[in-house]
């Protein structure tokens, strides 16, 4: 501790204070939701405002859950679509994604090159620019109103694959010649030895791809017309869009605006590391 | 697939026999690799089903006159040709707002991304954590979950933190509507977005910047490199070109798609005099409110066509060799 301390310079000392208040800065929306999300009714109102909260209340939050009693569609039902297609989504996209890249960071097989450059190029594609084609396409599959509806589109995700074939590409292929000369099946190599050992790319693409699903109104918007099975994003994004002149709500809306952050902050907290291991290998060269 | 090849393989049997040959080969190596399509497929279905093919459709659908219940029509290049001599919100309002928009959040969020990213680098290795996750968490949250606290921050009364802060230091007078005015809309909507577009390109360059071989910075010195900034150019943004250029490809599409922010901000599906009017929002004006769906395409493979050709230029400036 005190050999590092020594080291630093006037220079490194400045840099790193005011890197320190940019930080601080940079990070003042989310600081300012978890005291906007404790605040009770009264204190939104309050002359000066107040960037911090100073009685905070759990009120939020309980109204948020209670608002069963006058809603249509109560909040607990948003929670439970959200989190069924957050959780069947990551899963088949982990799975889809990761057995898509193996055979194309592994072998060598016709129309492997035309594959690799179409991902490649649609790493561009934002599916915001043709959502009347894919509104088209979910409502001629009858996908609309439906779970598939949520979770298929995301499926295809050029972005997840991209990464893992860079991750996969640097795992030797002498493991994977060793398995199959041992005799074991394709499969089985997939499961036994591809999985655990791309998890560090799994576990990125699971935090980009949760992130996605999680955050995106999009797909309620579009292609569920049946309010039942719109998502928390939906419903988040339908309580802030009321709050322009309507200071009242806010706390509430704060208060469901933490409830989208947190799992993506768990989540983020918990794969760091792994994160920057896998960047390392998947960039576009 | 079976189906689909036979008839095929019947026609090459009448064809010399260096192409049956030929096809005969492809074939017993498509059967070889049986395995690797199949592994492929449930991702190849759903990318044929839900990008590919909606961007042909665009592609087609741009050329008709389609309201979404009635016939298709064709009429060639004319909504092209009414984009741009005729829809005068697309010409002086999406146009300029989103060239604008996209010039200050694109370079400058990639820029400040890099600076910010290697500024962390520099710091000890035990506290790098602390100021990414600061850096990161804003984007991580997301639009949804952010607008309320822009809405609170930015809000017209002399309540709204940001008109209070201006108030106390005295230099305005009186409270701004600053969401509603169509003077300040574009200028919040931009410094909104650069606040949280420390997003997955961020986190690319920061593993790049570990990636640079440390060697090179002595080799480097010697060789009569000065200062920092020397170093920054001649070493280590050619060291995490791969990187770069993941970034700039991820900052190009959120830049074009950003579209919800001035929804989000103001609580309108069309902006006050369409001050924060970007092209997606113009899309999505023409798509799902007019119902004009063949127009709406044509837009789309407009922004379509503007992002490959910043793609390209992305490639160009770092790719390792002419791909796309």
């Amino acid at each position: 501790m005190i050999r590092r301390l020594r080291r630093i310079t006037p220079f490194q000392y400045a840099l790193v204070s005011g890197f320190t208040l940019l930080a601080a800065f940079m990070s003042l929306p989310i600081v300012f939701i978890l005291n906007h999300a404790f605040k009770p009714q009264n204190e939104l109102f309050l002359f000066p405002p107040r960037f911090f909260v100073q009685h905070p209340t759990l009120r939020n939050f309980e109204s948020l859950f209670l608002h069963a009693a006058n809603a249509t569609v109560p909040f607990t039902r948003y929670l439970f679509n959200s989190l069924l297609v957050a959780g069947l989504t990551l899963v088949s996209v982990i799975l889809v994604s990761t057995m898509a890249a193996y055979v194309l960071a592994k072998y060598d097989f016709h129309f492997k090159q035309l594959i690799l450059s179409m991902i490649t190029l649609s790493l561009m594609f934002a599916p915001e620019t043709v959502g009347i084609p894919r509104y088209l396409i979910i409502s001629g599959m009858r996908l609309n109103d439906t779970y598939f509806g949520h979770i298929l589109p995301a499926l295809a995700s050029p972005i997840a694959v991209f990464m893992l074939v860079g991750f996969i590409a640097q795992i030797p292929g002498e493991l994977i010649e060793a398995a199959r000369i041992d005799g074991a099946s394709h499969v089985g190599i997939f499961i036994r030895m591809v999985l655990p050992l791309s998890v560090p790319a799994i576990a990125t693409i699971s935090i980009f791809t949760f992130q996605g699903v999680w955050g995106d109104v999009e797909t309620s918007t579009l292609f569920m017309q049946d309010e039942t099975m719109r998502t928390l994003a939906f419903y988040v994004n339908s309580l802030v869009s009321g709050l322009q002149n309507n200071v009242s709500g806010q706390n509430m809306a704060a208060a469901a605006g933490l409830l989208m952050f947190i799992p993506n902050l768990i989540i983020f907290l918990l794969f760091q590391r792994k994160v920057l291991e896998t960047m390392i290998h998947s960039g576009i060269k | 697939m079976n189906t689909e090849l036979a008839p095929r393989a019947a026609e090459t049997r009448r064809a010399p026999s260096g192409v049956r040959l030929r096809w005969n080969r492809f074939w017993t190596e498509m059967r070889r690799d049986a395995f690797c399509y199949l592994f492929l497929a449930p991702f190849l279905v759903c990318f044929v089903a839900f990008i590919v093919v909606p961007v042909v459709m665009a592609a087609t659908l741009g050329f008709t006159s389609y309201d979404g219940f009635g016939k298709l029509r064709f009429i060639g290049f004319d909504n092209y040709i009414a984009l741009f001599t005729q829809d005068i919100v697309f010409l002086t309002k999406a146009l300029p707002n989103t060239f604008l928009f996209a010039l200050i959040v694109g370079p400058g969020g990639y820029l400040l991304s890099f600076l910010f990213a290697w500024l962390i680098h520099q710091l000890p290795l035990r506290i790098r954590d602390y100021y990414t996750l600061a850096f990161y968490a804003p984007s991580m949250a997301g639009g949804v979950a952010l607008s309320v606290v822009w809405i609170a921050a930015f809000s017209g009364d002399r309540v709204g933190y940001f008109n209070h802060f201006l108030l106390q230091m005295g230099w305005i007078d009186s409270p701004v509507v600053w969401l509603q005015d169509p003077k300040y809309l574009l200028k919040i909507m931009i410094l909104v977005s650069l606040w949280i577009s420390f997003s997955v390109g961020f986190l690319a360059m920061l593993a790049g910047l570990q990636t640079v071989n440390r060697e090179l910075y002595e080799a480097g010195r010697i060789d009569g490199i000065s200062n920092r900034l020397q170093e920054v150019f001649y070493i280590t943004i050619p060291s995490m070109k791969p990187q770069m250029l993941f970034s700039a490809v991820m900052t190009i599409v959120g830049t074009l798609k950003a579209g919800s922010i001035s929804t989000q901000l103001t609580g309108l599906p069309i902006t006050p005099q369409y001050a924060g009017h970007l092209v997606i929002n113009h899309i999505d004006d023409y798509a799902f409110i007019r119902f004009e769906l063949g127009y709406a395409s044509a837009v789309s493979v407009m922004l379509l066509l503007v992002s490959y050709f910043a793609m390209r230029f992305a490639y160009r400036l770092f790719g390792s060799k002419e791909e796309l």
